[in-house]
């Protein structure tokens, strides 16, 4: 399972949790307001019992009808406006906290749509989706209490220390003395906590990660009966998460024992002394009792303190998480035009272009490298290659999903790192190997390639990929594809993708190995009437077979991350070993005439030109 | 000339995925459908079932902790007592020179301060301990539940929704149980022990205590109500922003490149607002409630405060019994707050729950025999099994027919290569062989054996099937490959990569087979992704191999390369080969067409080609691709 730790550069809680700021700031003063309420709330609290002392020393004692009615009247006033105070508090902060939540996400969501496709190849998207959710969650809820609560319960410790040294200073020390084994203790167990609740953190993007691909895989999970096995898997991954947990669990009841027994403790040996001093006479027994009862008021606020410390740490770890992925620079924009560029032909141009996955190893060599090609206005291009010679890379260049790391590409003489991307790719249109759809309508999955794109234009496209069998959905072009698409055969797929890249006519079109999936005869049908396309546009196609290549006017073999051969089909057969090994599977060059060793199916085999690749 | 055969490759291929589709609701959102609602139906009571069926082997420990609670909490409410002994008993003693008082004090003083850290990391440990095993338990459920079910759910319920049933949903129980217990228990005990209290020093301020209870208990109907219905839209609208998170991630390469980017943004804002409306209104029923139960306590309060002011004015009443009402009073009310926040973790985990209820309420249709039979035992040394779809008819529970009744017989060890046009059942036909689907009539057997009374186990030595989308799973390369036999070792996973042609292109990677496929150096091209999907299924070693399209991806002498190896791996083996690519049909020894269902043509491969029906024209179209 891929793990990003986080560097752990000397980090803090605080400094963490600080970085919500920018979050928080919008709805600072509905927070600030919200905490101020709940201590008004908790001081209208106070004086309800000392209204109910009053009533009964006071017009209960005397017999008082009319001050018993005034003290009930009181009473219900101060009850209701409680009651009132602590609605608002929870009122202030529910829709606000609720929005930073989302706009977080929707930052996040925004984030990580631009980030580099390389940073997408190594995150799992279930890591990054439990960023977006339980991360978040828990922010939202950090936010909403054990922040307030935090300052709130801070505020009623030193006030009560105040009023506890007022009252007594040596019994104040005896009770201030368990203070400073009980910060190194805390701060101690945060930086252990702080460790496990990241790992935890982590193991639910794991498990998330899991829970994912065994939904995307589950044809292979099926087909090879595994989902026993991978259920195991599971329960080993949930077992680890378990025990994380567990060990969370354990920290946080050794320092909430701490923090209970310590400052009992010192409650305790305050009775004592304080009961001596009483005895001695140094001190009234009214005073003892008044000091105890205010510690013993002290205690819930210091006792929470263990758990608002683990929940902060858990919200920072989770900030961290965020931050993580936040922080990854989004991909450059435009680069400055470089002076002195040499301008280049019309056209799309590759030159001296190379690449190296930003994530290589740095002595590793690079995938491609002195890269030349130059595709004339309206030509097309066919690339061919053996697998993983770097086909699908180069393609990739071209709308720059990846980045050049060497030399430039050029489109009508503009260098495409000068170029915005989003005018870039409304120039350039792709058709990927893999044809993703999305789980919307197979009209707005077609119309993606060009969002203005009229009814007549996607009825083009559709035919031109021979789509036709759009029509025949039940609601036509607003069936709705399911996740990925996959309710769609492969074929269809593949045929839908090309109508996305040819809807919008786009003036450069990229298309890798469009039509790996079709039949025989639907390829026939696509090629005639993407040839009228390709007319019109300058392409580059990536082509694992003869009948693909002859799409193209003319063909470039890449291999090893090199253009080894640029030239037509036939040069290339003739004069290529390599390339006409490619097209016709044959173990040496194509000697015209020379028999193959001959198929089962013999005799029609043999009337087709050998390199034309049947023969087994 | 009709005949193409582009269908596909997928399980789910076009005639299944929207055929299936028919009974949806107009329009391009459709609405009404449980998929898409993100509603599936529990049985009644489901919800409650699934948390007892959860809690129920954690009784015993739920006791311990309940009890570890209870002492703690006595042990911390000793403290007043031993101040009022030390006050009382303590000074006179010292004063005597008698220190033993305050040696017991201080004594019982250390015993409950530390008794009560002790119990609490008891408590906070066997609490965990609980929480987690039951989190365990209902992780694993759902996964193991939705593993088992079949494919055509898996397309509709998307792998957002589980991820949100599996994460979000799972985690609101999480709150209930880290919380609940502690919460339910303190409020449990106070609201008892102060009723019990005040009933025992004034009737009537007793009664008035306990008739407050009714309208609070309306209160708390209203509110868990309100709360549910607030909750559960919570819920869906997670699982809806998740669904939308994950696609987009997982589609990356098409969203940049059609710069989608903008207008993802606006459709996840909708999503996302929409999420934070829910999440807004069920934050708010809860100050609702708070709002609300205060009112009713504090006036409770006031009330009682009254009467027995006006009863002690009267005389009938004990000045001290009113003082001592009173300041229980406060504190009866003080548990509602914490009343109200189980209850809010408790509607938010019903929610959740109530999905999760419905998920696993689902049941298969492709289910496990409850007493599986075995394959007999192979006659020789060879794997392979005879196939025989005895009239197998195939409709989808909506009604649209896809397979009419048909009958094909498939000798043990032959090589049959599909062909057919969109549509013709091609994919159907392998999806019943691979047991992906059950056929509405008639039985395909697998020498003599219902497929439906085969266990898994057995099922997948008999079968295996290679698809088009070749999924690499999180791992490394050699993990891939062993789900085709996980208990493989090294040298057969390398055995199979080598049989393929794929041993060289791993071999180069920077860890070889040890490469993790996400991490550095671990991009791997759609072919070769498809070679490894074939090693897969050759380690499996089954009867019957059905390859689905499979190399579709590969170039000429990738392809050359598996046919090559399909002569010794097919060796010994039944066959099924639905390909695009004549090249692989004439590997078989047969050939079907199909249209409609039905085969139309069935012969030796060249025999057909030297005739004039429709493989013959089709064979004719891809020669001339090929030049």
């Amino acid at each position: 399972m891929p793990k990003m730790p986080a560097e752990r550069t000397d980090r803090s809680a605080v400094r963490s949790l600080l970085r919500l700021w920018p979050y928080v700031r919008p709805v600072r003063v509905r927070l600030f307001t919200a905490a101020f309420v709940a201590i008004l709330a908790s001081c209208l609290g106070l004086v309800i019992p000392l209204v109910l002392k009053w009533m009964v020393d006071g017009p209960v004692a005397d017999r008082d009808p009319g001050g018993v009615w005034l003290g009930a009247l009181y009473l219900l006033l101060l009850g209701i406006a409680e009651a009132l105070l602590f609605g608002f508090r929870r009122w202030l902060v529910a829709r606000p906290l609720a929005g930073v939540e989302a706009a977080m996400r929707a930052d996040l969501f925004r984030h990580l749509q631009r980030l580099p496709v390389a940073f997408h190849d190594r995150w799992a998207s279930g890591q990054l989706l439990s960023r977006g959710t339980t991360d978040l969650m828990l922010l939202r809820m950090f936010l909403a209490f054990p922040l307030t609560f935090l300052v709130v319960n801070t505020a009623t410790i030193l006030v009560g220390f105040v009023l506890l040294f007022a009252q007594d200073w040596t019994l104040g020390l005896v009770l201030l003395a368990p203070a400073v084994p009980l910060i190194i203790l805390c701060s101690l167990f945060e930086t252990k906590y702080s460790v496990v609740a990241r790992r935890a953190q982590d193991q639910v993007g794991d498990l998330t990660t899991v829970v994912e691909e065994s939904v995307l895989g589950i044809r292979i999970v099926k087909g090879f009966g595994r989902h026993r096995s991978q259920a195991r898997a599971f329960k080993a991954m949930a077992h680890r998460l378990r025990d994380t947990e567990l060990g969370k669990a354990r920290l946080l009841a050794g320092i909430w024992a701490l923090i209970t027994a310590i400052p009992e403790l010192a409650i305790g040996a305050a009775l004592v002394l304080g009961t001596i001093q009483v005895a001695d006479g140094t001190l009234s027994a009214g005073t003892l009792v008044a000091f105890l009862s205010t510690a013993l008021a002290l205690r819930w606020p210091v006792e929470s303190i263990g758990f608002l410390l683990a929940m902060s740490q858990e919200s920072a770890t989770a900030t961290d998480r965020y931050f993580e992925v936040m922080d990854v620079a989004e991909e450059r924009g435009a680069a400055a035009v470089r002076e002195g560029a040499p301008a280049t032909a019309p056209g799309m141009v590759f030159e001296g272009v190379a690449f190296r996955y930003p994530d290589a190893a740095p002595d590793s060599p690079p995938v491609l490298s002195g890269i030349d090609l130059h595709i004339r206005p309206g030509e097309t291009l066919a690339l061919v290659g053996g697998t993983g010679s770097g086909k699908t890379t180069l393609t990739a260049l071209v709308p720059r999903l990846h980045e050049v790391t060497g030399g430039r590409i050029t489109l009508d003489g503009e260098d495409i790192a000068t170029m915005e991307r989003s005018r870039l790719r409304e120039l350039v249109s792709v058709a990927f190997e893999e044809p993703t759809l999305f789980s919307a309508t197979v009209g707005e999955n077609v119309t993606m390639g060009a969002a203005d794109a009229d009814e007549a234009q996607v009825r083009r496209a559709l035919s031109v990929a021979q789509a036709d069998f759009v029509h025949e959905l039940p609601q036509g072009l607003d069936t709705e594809v399911g996740e990925q698409g996959l309710s769609l055969s492969g074929g269809q797929r593949q045929r839908l993708a090309l109508a996305r890249a040819v809807v919008g006519e786009p003036r450069f079109l990229v298309l890798d190995d469009p039509l790996s999936a079709l039949d025989v005869h639907t390829e026939t049908l696509v090629e005639a009437a993407l040839r009228q396309v390709l007319a019109r546009t300058t392409a580059v196609v990536v082509a694992h077979r003869p009948s693909t290549v002859m799409l193209a006017d003319r063909v470039a073999l890449l291999s090893g991350g090199r253009i080894a051969a640029v030239g037509t089909h036939q040069e290339l057969l003739r004069d290529n070993a390599e390339y006409a090994w490619l097209m016709s599977g044959a173990e040496s060059g194509p000697a015209p005439g020379r028999k193959f060793p001959a198929a089962p199916t013999s005799a029609p085999v043999q009337q087709v030109p050998a390199e034309e690749g049947s023969a087994r | 000339m009709t005949t193409t055969t582009d269908d596909a490759s997928l399980p789910a291929a076009e005639d299944d995925g929207l055929r299936k589709k028919r009974p949806a609701a107009p329009g391009p959102r459709p609405s009404g459908d449980p998929f898409d609602q993100d509603d599936l139906p529990a049985p009644p009571g489901a919800t409650l079932a699934l948390l007892f069926s959860l809690l129920a082997p954690m009784r015993g420990r739920v006791a311990v902790a309940a009890l570890l609670l209870v002492v703690q909490q006595v042990a911390m409410q000793a403290g007043p007592l031993l101040v009022a002994y030390a006050i009382d008993s303590g000074v006179p003693a010292f004063r005597d020179h008698d220190y033993g008082p305050l040696v017991a004090v201080a004594v019982g003083y250390a015993l409950c301060s530390v008794g009560a850290g002790v119990l609490q990391y008891g408590f906070i440990r066997a609490a965990a301990r609980i929480n987690q095993d039951v989190l365990l338990e209902l992780r694993g459920r759902i996964f193991r539940h939705a593993q088992a079910l079949s494919i055509d759910f898996h397309e509709r319920y998307t792998s957002g929704r589980l991820i949100s049933r599996s994460t979000t949903d799972v985690e609101s129980l999480r709150e209930l149980l880290s919380e609940g217990l502690q919460e339910l228990i303190g409020v449990v005990l106070s609201f008892v022990s102060i009723a019990v209290v005040l009933l025992w020093l004034d009737l009537g301020i007793g009664a008035i205590a306990t008739l407050s209870f009714v309208p609070l208990y309306l209160m708390v109907r209203m509110y868990r109500r309100r709360a549910s219905v607030a909750f559960t839209a919570r819920s869906t609208a997670i699982a809806a922003v998740i669904v939308k998170f994950a696609e987009t991630m997982n589609g990356i390469r098409p969203v940049q490149a059609f710069r989608r980017e903008r207008s993802n943004d606006a459709a996840f804002t909708a999503l996302n607002t929409r999420h934070e409306r829910a999440n807004g209104d069920a934050i708010l029923e809860m100050a609702r409630y708070v709002i609300g139960s205060r009112l009713i306590a504090n006036t409770a309060v006031a009330g009682m405060v009254l009467w027995g002011a006006y009863r002690v004015a009267e005389g009938t009443l004990a000045l001290g019994v009113l003082a001592a009402a009173v300041l229980y009073l406060r504190r009866l009310y003080d548990p509602i707050d914490r009343l109200g926040m189980f209850l809010n973790s408790y509607e938010s985990a019903a929610a959740s729950l109530t999905k999760i209820a419905g998920l696993l309420a689902q049941t298969p249709n492709v289910p496990e025999p409850g007493h599986p039979t075995e394959l007999p035992p192979r006659s020789g040394d060879l794997p392979d099994r005879e196939v025989v779809f005895d009239g197998v008819r195939f409709a989808y529970r909506t009604g649209g027919e896809v397979l009419p009744a048909f009958d094909l017989r498939i000798p043990a060890g032959s090589t049959v290569a599909v062909v057919g046009s969109t549509g013709a059942g091609k994919s159907t036909l392998a999806k019943l062989l691979a047991r992906f689907y059950d056929p509405t009539d008639g039985r395909v057997l697998l020498d003599g054996t219902d497929l439906r009374d085969l266990s898994t186990a057995e099922l997948r030595r008999g079968v295996v099937m290679v698809t088009q989308e070749a999924f690499l799973f999180s791992g490394t390369v050699a993990e891939n490959i062993a789900i085709g036999r996980p208990d493989a070792t090294r040298e057969e996973i390398e055995h199979a990569a080598k049989a393929i042609g794929a041993h060289d292109f791993i071999a180069a990677l920077p860890d070889g087979y040890d490469t993790d496929v996400r991490k550095r150096g671990g991009r791997i091209s759609a072919g070769q992704r498809q070679l490894v999907a074939f090693a897969r299924a050759l380690l499996a070693n089954p009867a019957v191999l059905i390859l689905d399209e499979a190399t579709s991806s590969l170039d000429i002498p990738g392809e050359r390369a598996v046919q090559r190896a399909m002569d010794t791996v097919l060796h010994g083996r039944t066959a099924v080969v639905i390909a695009h690519r004549l090249s692989t049909v004439e590997i078989a020894d047969r050939v079907l067409v199909m249209e409609h269902g039905r085969i139309v043509e069935d012969g030796a491969p060249a025999e057909l080609i030297g005739g004039t029906g429709r493989f013959a024209g089709l064979h004719r179209t891809w020669k001339e691709s090929l030049s």
